[in-house]
């Protein structure tokens, strides 16, 4: 079966920028798709090709197997929930999200229970007569949602849905937004630039960069197994090291030099051939003493900042490779080592990325 | 900052004095009883009186409510047209000279407003015969020209600030272009509107110079009747009539800001 959503080799650009760059994306039905990237990475125009707004400079857009191009966005099964909501300011919560529906040919008591089971569907059935300056901004974002699915969308296509909510707020609306997409199995492509609300919405996500997709995986492949140092730096932080194989055996790489690393890897890398490690801060342990473990490495506390939860440190070792790590606080008596003090990291060979780009 | 304060508090006294003083004064002996504009000698509401019977100050108030009303609609339709031209269409090709035509009238000196709009209507009807002579419908003309001006600076201002998000809201739920203006566009640049509309109005309402351009036997507007009486000499019934403009200006104004204030705090009050 064909993938509900193709965009082939889409191109799109404006009188002197390259907004997106030949760019091809397969997504499935049902599916909760995160476009992430920093901004001016070309996400939210590719949303807007979808939606129709714009029309791209090269490449097919197919919907359901259907081709868009020269489809206007009021003849697309798409709808599109925008930044600011984008609410009419001059109509009651009822009205703006009855709207879509009226255009439809809707009038009558087919309209009011449509817009009344909306109104259930994102907990607002009381507010129904409110204007939308009379709403909280989590309210706003709701009715936006609503309207946003009143014409029952087979692709709704959500614009940094949360961005303009506080950050408690986002966390129970990102919930609740997966609760709704659920229930409704439409299917979702959110562009965002946070990462800990991509991960925690998507079930895929494309990471973007100057126009193209860097990388398309599930939240944890993109976290674990970065395919690139872009994407391992981008998603979260991480610690790279610059190093050269020393042996690979199919199953473990090892690095000479002042510091001697091993590392899993599937790969088969020449003798000689520069690479570059990246271990995640979690992933390494810090201790006081000696243990005895593989990749062990002597270091100096440079720099330390107490979250309560954790720990996050800055070491170095004597050669001058820095190592950015956090240790959870699991029991509070716990004597941390502290600012100059002379420990030991030690990390899984597991836990090693390693990135030939 | 006392001294600061006293002397801010003294120069904006002496502004405003300046500004308001005469005013004050006219109103003052617009009530007096005698015949002098000059020399107070007991309160009367005699004047006001006589203006009510005063069949000719009557009818010119009417034609010049007439056209103000007329002149307002038509410059407010056009504003619109302009302000949306320059804000929607981006660069359109002769978008410099448009802009150029649009707003010269702003700084063109009334009475050569004034003269060239007459000499337009002479050879307009000496070549098509229409406007036969000068009246009522050549005065709405002329002050729907340049007030069109005023009225597309105040509607571009707040186009502007129009998030297009709005309107693209719109398009993606079904609606079409001209659906939109009217459901969504216009009703949320309504407030310009209103205010594009009594500034309009008001500047077509107090206009003397070109209205005495284009204006013809049986078309005499208020100020033309007030400056021609004026040149017999002030009378108090002068100074009466002034004041009930003042009252009626200043109504309109009071009333169009107290509806704009009151739609803008119920929206802060419940941010």
């Amino acid at each position: 079966m064909a993938p509900f959503i193709r965009l082939r080799s889409i191109s799109k650009h404006f009188v002197d920028v390259v907004a997106v760059d030949d760019l091809s994306l397969d997504i499935e039905k049902g599916e909760l798709f995160c476009l992430l990237g920093a901004s001016g990475c070309g996400k939210s125009t590719l949303l807007r090709l979808l939606a129709g707004f714009e029309s791209p400079t090269k490449g097919v857009i197919e919907i359901d197997g259907q081709d868009m191009g020269g489809v206007a966005p009021a003849n697309r099964p798409v709808n599109f929930m925008f930044q600011n909501y984008a609410l009419f300011p001059h109509m009651s919560v009822t009205d703006n999200i009855g709207y879509g529906l009226r255009r439809a040919g809707m009038r009558g008591t087919e309209l009011a229970e449509r817009v009344d089971s909306l109104l259930k569907l994102v907990r607002l059935h009381e507010l129904g007569g409110r204007k939308p300056h009379q709403l909280s901004g989590g309210q706003r974002q709701r009715v936006a949602l609503a309207r946003a699915l009143a014409r029952r969308p087979k692709l709704l296509l959500l614009d940094e849905p949360l961005a303009a909510l506080d950050k408690k707020l986002r966390e129970d609306t990102q919930f609740e937004l997966v609760d709704i997409q659920e229930k409704l199995g439409t299917t979702f492509i959110v562009v965002t630039h946070d990462q800990e609300e991509a991960m925690t919405l998507a079930g895929r996500i494309g990471i973007m960069d100057a126009g193209q997709l860097v990388q398309v995986d599930a939240p944890r492949r993109l976290y674990e197994r970065p395919k690139s140092s872009f994407v391992a730096d981008f998603l979260g932080t991480i610690s790279f090291v610059d190093a050269v194989v020393a042996s690979c055996d199919k199953t473990s790489i090892t690095i000479g030099g002042d510091l001697n690393i091993c590392a899993a890897c599937d790969d088969d890398l020449p003798v000689g051939a520069a690479v570059k490690l990246a271990i995640r801060p979690e992933k390494i342990y810090l201790s006081r003493t000696k243990s005895g473990n593989v990749n062990e490495i002597e270091v100096v506390v440079e720099d330390l900042a107490y979250l309560g939860f954790a720990t996050n440190y800055r070491v170095k070792t004597a050669s001058g490779q820095m190592f950015k790590l956090q240790q959870q606080q699991r029991r509070s008596l716990d004597a941390p080592l502290s600012w100059g003090e002379t420990g030991y990291v030690h990390f899984d060979p597991q836990d090693v990325i390693v990135l030939q780009d | 900052m006392g001294r600061m304060n006293g002397l801010v508090l003294s120069l904006g006294a002496l502004g405003f004095g300046i500004l308001y003083l005469p005013i004050i004064i006219m109103v003052i002996f617009s009530f007096n009883a005698g015949k002098l504009v000059s020399v107070w000698s007991g309160a009367s509401l005699k004047w006001y009186a006589g203006l009510l019977k005063n069949d000719q100050l009557l009818s010119a108030f009417g034609t010049s409510l007439l056209i103000a009303v007329w002149a307002a609609t038509i410059a407010t339709i056009f504003g619109i047209c302009i302000a949306v031209a320059f804000v929607r269409f981006g660069n359109f090709r002769s978008r410099l000279a448009l802009s150029a035509i649009a707003s010269a009238p702003l700084v063109m000196p009334e009475i050569v407003t004034g003269l060239s709009m007459l000499l337009l209507f002479i050879s307009m009807e000496s070549l098509f015969g229409w406007p036969s002579g000068r009246g009522v419908d050549t005065i709405i003309i002329a002050h729907a020209t340049f007030g069109m001006c005023f009225a597309a600076v105040v509607i571009q201002a707040r186009l502007r600030d129009f998030d297009m998000a709005i309107e693209e809201a719109a398009a993606d739920l079904g609606a079409t272009q001209p659906f939109i203006f009217l459901s969504i566009t216009l009703p949320v640049i309504a407030p310009a509107v209103v205010a594009a509309w009594l500034l309009a109005f008001t500047l077509s309402f107090d206009d003397l110079v070109i209205a005495s351009f284009v204006s013809g036997p049986g078309s005499s507007t208020l100020p033309i009747v007030i400056f021609s009486k004026v040149r017999l000499g002030v009378t108090p019934e002068i100074n009466a009539l002034a004041t009930v403009m003042i009252v009626v200006v200043a109504a309109a104004v009071i009333g169009a800001s107290w509806a704009i204030r009151r739609r803008l705090s119920s929206r802060d009050q419940n941010q």
